[in-house]
Formats: structure tokens, C-alpha cells, sequence
């Protein structure tokens, strides 16, 4: 799959369709991709001492892998439940970064389907999203494009999740499935460096989290972006004030 | 796990989690963002995308291993091919890949991280 830099040669009046077309071809390949994200999230789960149904059950209705790996390990030292709720809290609060970007291309979509899509809302799919919408033909219709591209990466990464509480424990520790979760975020990463602000954003970014890592309730991550977000700002203000742009 | 903690933590998890998804898009025509606020929202991704990967493959609070090295190595590779691909299978095959390579490698020739 191709995060493609231009579109096949539509024309602008493109019918739905063509959204839906867009959307899968863009969704299903990280669909895939997930699959290994997700029944790592399946087999942490029964690790952490969920029962079977629990861990079905997390995955549906959360939909957040990287809280979730950390509630089961805050779990499995038997933390309080409380402390768990406010570590997670600090996790997903990217969500609403998020939210907040794609909020301007939604304007036209109508407000329940609004909240249905922000249900199916990930890092993937965010990134994806943006990326699409940004690109030199955007699909016609973006709440039908959301639906047809962020629903398989859903269905697979749930499912996935089953399967790893079903089968978990037959994979061996060896292969090291684990390690394709970051993989995935590095791949989202390089393709989300487009220029020089950006890049600038990663590394503090990146930087400040390692640095601060030991912080706890995941305030590193948090505050890390924060300031990545910040150095991009800054710097991308500055190469526009270079070009004469206010 | 008992019942009433887990849907006390999987519902409260479940909640907070929508809450932020759907907080900017079902209020954002209600508060306007300035044009500074909206220019930052251009940088969340690369940001926080970041601050997510990094610390998996860099730790400084712990004693660094053979396997390490690895894991740095093979995301190093990984990301080049997912910046000139910006293919997510390729850079699934080649990451784990390398890893694979390099762990049968570090456990085949070195002490064994």
C-alpha cells in the first residue's frame, strides 16, 4: 500500500462511490497491519488475569491498544482501579488533539454520524485521514471515505483481539509479535514528517518523552508532544514569516 | 478479575476514551480556534506519534542489552524503508525481519544480552 502522493485522475465531481473505493483501498492494508497489534492486545489481556469474556468485551468498547497494554500491566500488579482510570485518562488525551484536527473537515457531515465515526477514531486512522484529506485529490465525500477506511481497520484489529485471548497462548515469546506494534506507529511516523516543522516537531518530541520517560501516569508522552507540537508551531510560523505570510 | 472493578475500569476506560474522540468534532463549530491553536493541530500527529515510538526503543532508566541494540537497529532500518516506501507492509517485513536476523545473530555469537 501506498500512502499515494496524487490520486488516479478523477475529476473534482467524483461521485460517493469513489469515497468508499478510496477509503478501503487507503484502509484495508492497515487493517492488516494491525492484525499483530491487535492480538497482542488479546493475549495481554488474559496475561494480565482478565477472563475470557473480559478481554473480548475491552476491545470493543475501548478501542484504544496502547492504554489498554497499560491498564493490563497496571492490572496485573494490582493497582487501584482509580489510578488506572487517571493513567489512561493521560494516555488517550492525544484523542482529543485529534479530534480537534479533524474537526474543520467535518463540517459538513451531519452530527450523529459525526459521533458514530469518532468511535472508530485511531492513531492509524487519524494519521491516514489527514494525510488523504491534505493530498492533491481529496475524496468527495469524507464522512463516507471515514467510514470505508477506518471500519475494516475495526473489524480486523477486534478481531485480531479475539484471537489472541483464544489463542495467545500458543504463540511463542521467540517470534517477538510484540515488536510489530511499534513498528506500525513507525511507519505512521515517517509518513507524517512532510517538512522541515514537522520533522523538528518529532524530534523534540520524541527527545523530550525519552528524556522525561520516568515520569509517571505517562505525563512524558503527554508533555512531550506538547512540546513537539509547540517547536513545530514556532518554526513553521517562522518559515512563513520568511515567505511574507502572516 | 472481579466484575465490579473491571466495569468500573473497562467502562470508565470506554467513556473518557469516546469523550475525547468525539469532544472537538461534535463541539468545534461552537468554539472557534484561533488561528494559532488551529496552525498547531498541523503538528499533533508528527508530535505524538513520536512521543509514542521513541521511549519503546530508547530507555534510559534501564541497563541496556544486546537486545536493545536489536530492537534500535531494526527500527532504525525499518523506519528508512517506511520513510521511502511509506509502505506499511514493507516496513513490517523489513523490521521484523532485521529483528529476527539480528536476535538469532546476538544469540548465536554474543553472551546473550
Amino acid at each position: 500500500m501506498r500512502f499515494a502522493r496524487r490520486d488516479s485522475g478523477r475529476a473534482a465531481g467524483e461521485g460517493p462511490t469513489s469515497s468508499v473505493g478510496i477509503g478501503l483501498r487507503d484502509g484495508v492494508p492497515i487493517a492488516l497491519a494491525v492484525i499483530p497489534f491487535g492480538a497482542i492486545v488479546g493475549v495481554g489481556a488474559v496475561q494480565a488475569g482478565l477472563g475470557k469474556l473480559q478481554a473480548i468485551v475491552v476491545p470493543y468498547i475501548v478501542y484504544a491498544g496502547a492504554s489498554q497494554l497499560v491498564a493490563y500491566q497496571l492490572v496485573r500488579v494490582a493497582t487501584p482501579v482509580l489510578v488506572i482510570l487517571v493513567t489512561t485518562t493521560m494516555i488517550n488525551l492525544r484523542f482529543t488533539m485529534y479530534s480537534a484536527a479533524l474537526a474543520r473537515y467535518l463540517e459538513d457531515v451531519p452530527r450523529l454520524w459525526r459521533a458514530v465515526l469518532a468511535f472508530f477514531m485511531t492513531d492509524q486512522g487519524f494519521v491516514l485521514a489527514v494525510h488523504r484529506f491534505e493530498s492533491e485529490r481529496p475524496p468527495a465525500r469524507r464522512g463516507v471515505y471515514l467510514f470505508a477506511s477506518w471500519l475494516p481497520i475495526f473489524v480486523s484489529w477486534t478481531g485480531s483481539a479475539v484471537a489472541g485471548v483464544l489463542l495467545g497462548a500458543t504463540v511463542p515469546p521467540s517470534w517477538h509479535l510484540d515488536f510489530a506494534v511499534p513498528l506500525v506507529f513507525l511507519s505512521l511516523l515517517a509518513t507524517a514528517l512532510g517538512d522541515r516543522p514537522r520533522l523538528l516537531a518529532a524530534v523534540v518530541a520524541g527527545t523530550a518523552a525519552v528524556v522525561l520517560a520516568g515520569l509517571p501516569l505517562n505525563l512524558g508522552m503527554l508533555l512531550g508532544s506538547l512540546l513537539g507540537i509547540a517547536a513545530g508551531t514556532v518554526l513553521g510560523r517562522a518559515a512563513l514569516a520568511g515567505e511574507g505570510r502572516p | 478479575m472481579s466484575a465490579l472493578p473491571f466495569w468500573l475500569m473497562a467502562g470508565g476506560m470506554a467513556l473518557a476514551a469516546f469523550a475525547f474522540r468525539a469532544s472537538f468534532l461534535l463541539l468545534g463549530e461552537r468554539i472557534g480556534l484561533p488561528p494559532l491553536l488551529r496552525r498547531a493541530l498541523d503538528y499533533v500527529p508528527a508530535a505524538v506519534l513520536a512521543a509514542l515510538v521513541l521511549p519503546v526503543f530508547v530507555d534510559l532508566h534501564a541497563a541496556w542489552s544486546a537486545e536493545d541494540s536489536a530492537r534500535l537497529a531494526a527500527g532504525a532500518a525499518a523506519f528508512v524503508v517506511a520513510s521511502r516506501t511509506r509502505s506499511v507492509p514493507a516496513t513490517l517485513v523489513v523490521g521484523m525481519g532485521a529483528l529476527w536476523l539480528l536476535q538469532w545473530l546476538v544469540v548465536g555469537v554474543g553472551p546473550g544480552g
